[in-house]
């Protein structure tokens, strides 16, 4: 054999270098990173995977406790990254995650479909575990969707503190204490005093006596209805009868 | 793992197939990649990119489509389009007047990197530069053949060219390679 055939045989026999696996499955988006971010209600650990957020926790329970977790519930590597993408980083903040790709991995597709609808509940409202259910075409299935709630992997980005118990209870939260879950409502600019007055007064829908429509309580058209045109209903058939229609953006009762 | 499995795998769960396709696939991907920059830091930027751009492609794929996939030869043509793209926005490099067009393309190493044996012999860093300058469709054809050992008619498909016209570029690369790898070792 000649020097040529030699070398390109060599070259053929060539290896990539040591890491190359690590760092084109992480560019490939195949490969978790995490980092941990500051906000206004403590520091969170957060991983994604190419632009998917992956899990979000808060980090009081530490690092362990944290692996230990991603490792039992996605179970795949996780590595840590000197920073967080800049687009995850200020939804984090803003505790807005609408715009965000997430990767729901193991999750079944009820759950997925809880998280989804979750996502769709607007900054500064809430919406009960029976909405949650009926939006999903799963209007029996309230429980399952507080169970699915309460194992959200990825808090605060997928808004489950934004979902309540029907008799103005705030429930169970997925991201740590319940007194938590206060704090981010009343971050997002949620009056929760007058919540809990409606829910005495087992008020359930504010209603607009110039347009004839009723919403959910915390609807951002509900909110612009000035008090002297403002009605309170405790019931969809009360609303009905008075001649309202339900609202079409957050959907107060069953179509 | 044969070939015909790791399509199937793909097609069944494309990002635990994918890892596999890596793992397969890094080494030939990088002496194919080394082969045509003629240094290991753009064949490493090469290589990585390639795989990068066929997860991208293969996640549009249907199941029947991925199962069905030559993917030594599929992955080959993405790297060939990229080296032949990145030499297109790029300015051409100096040559020197005195015809010693083999020098101009060694390339100075931005870092050390973690080069392993092959690199290390001086053969085969000179072959690789030697390759780097032979004219693109030999040089595809010679690597594509040679170094990632895909068949005339598997070369032919890659690179949408008749396999005579592969077969002439084999031989007259290889005669070329010949010639000059005479003249370096008569030089130095």
């Amino acid at each position: 054999m000649n020097m040529v055939e030699e070398a390109l045989h060599e070259l053929s026999a060539a290896q990539a270098p040591d890491g190359f696996l690590e760092r084109t499955l992480r560019a490939c988006g195949l490969r978790d990173s995490y980092a941990k971010v500051a906000t206004p209600i403590g520091d969170y650990f957060v991983a994604w995977r190419g632009n998917r957020v992956s899990a979000v926790s808060r980090a009081d329970k530490g690092l362990d406790s944290f692996l230990g977790w991603f490792a039992e519930k996605v179970d795949r590597s996780l590595e840590p990254a000197a920073s967080v993408p800049a687009a995850i980083r200020s939804a984090l903040l803003a505790t807005r995650g609408q715009g965000l790709s997430y990767d729901f991995g193991q999750l079944t597709e009820f759950e997925q479909a809880v998280l989804r609808k979750t996502l769709e509940i607007p900054r500064g409202e809430v919406r009960s575990y029976g909405w949650v259910a009926r939006e999903i075409g799963r209007p029996g299935a309230v429980r399952a969707v507080g169970t699915a709630l309460r194992h959200n992997p990825i808090p605060l980005l997928i808004p489950c503190h934004r979902v309540v118990r029907g008799d103005g209870d705030l429930g169970n939260y997925a991201g740590g204490h319940p007194e938590l879950k206060k704090d981010i409502l009343t971050l997002e600019g949620l009056d929760l005093g007058w919540l809990e007055d409606l829910a005495r007064r087992r008020k359930r829908f504010l209603g607009s006596r110039t347009t004839h429509v009723f919403c959910h309580p915390t609807c951002f058209h509900a909110r612009r209805i000035a008090p002297d045109n403002r009605v309170e209903f405790s019931a969809e058939q009360e609303a009905r009868a008075a001649g309202y229609r339900p609202c079409r953006d957050c959907r107060p009762v069953a179509a | 793992m044969a070939p015909e499995e790791l399509t199937q795998w793909l097609a069944r769960d494309l990002d635990a197939g994918f890892e596999e396709v890596v793992r397969t696939h890094q080494h030939r991907l990088f002496a194919l990649a080394l082969g045509m920059c003629g240094n290991p830091h753009d064949a490493e930027e090469v290589a990585q990119d390639t795989f990068v751009r066929a997860y991208r492609a293969l996640k549009r794929y249907s199941p029947q489509r991925l199962a069905e996939l030559k993917l030594a030869a599929w992955l080959s043509r993405i790297a060939v389009n990229l080296v032949r793209n990145r030499v297109r926005s790029r300015r051409p490099e100096l040559t020197l007047l005195d015809g010693a067009e083999a020098e101009s393309v060694e390339v100075p190493e931005r870092r050390a990197g973690p080069e392993r044996t092959v690199l290390a012999r001086a053969g085969v860093r000179r072959l690789a530069g030697l390759v780097a300058a032979l004219p693109p469709a030999q040089r595809e054809a010679v690597l594509l053949h040679s170094v990632q050992q895909l068949t005339y008619a598997e070369v032919a498909g890659a690179l949408s060219l008749s396999e005579a016209t592969v077969r002439s570029n084999v031989h007259r690369g290889l005669q070329a390679l010949r010639a000059r790898a005479g003249w370096l070792s008569e030089v130095s």
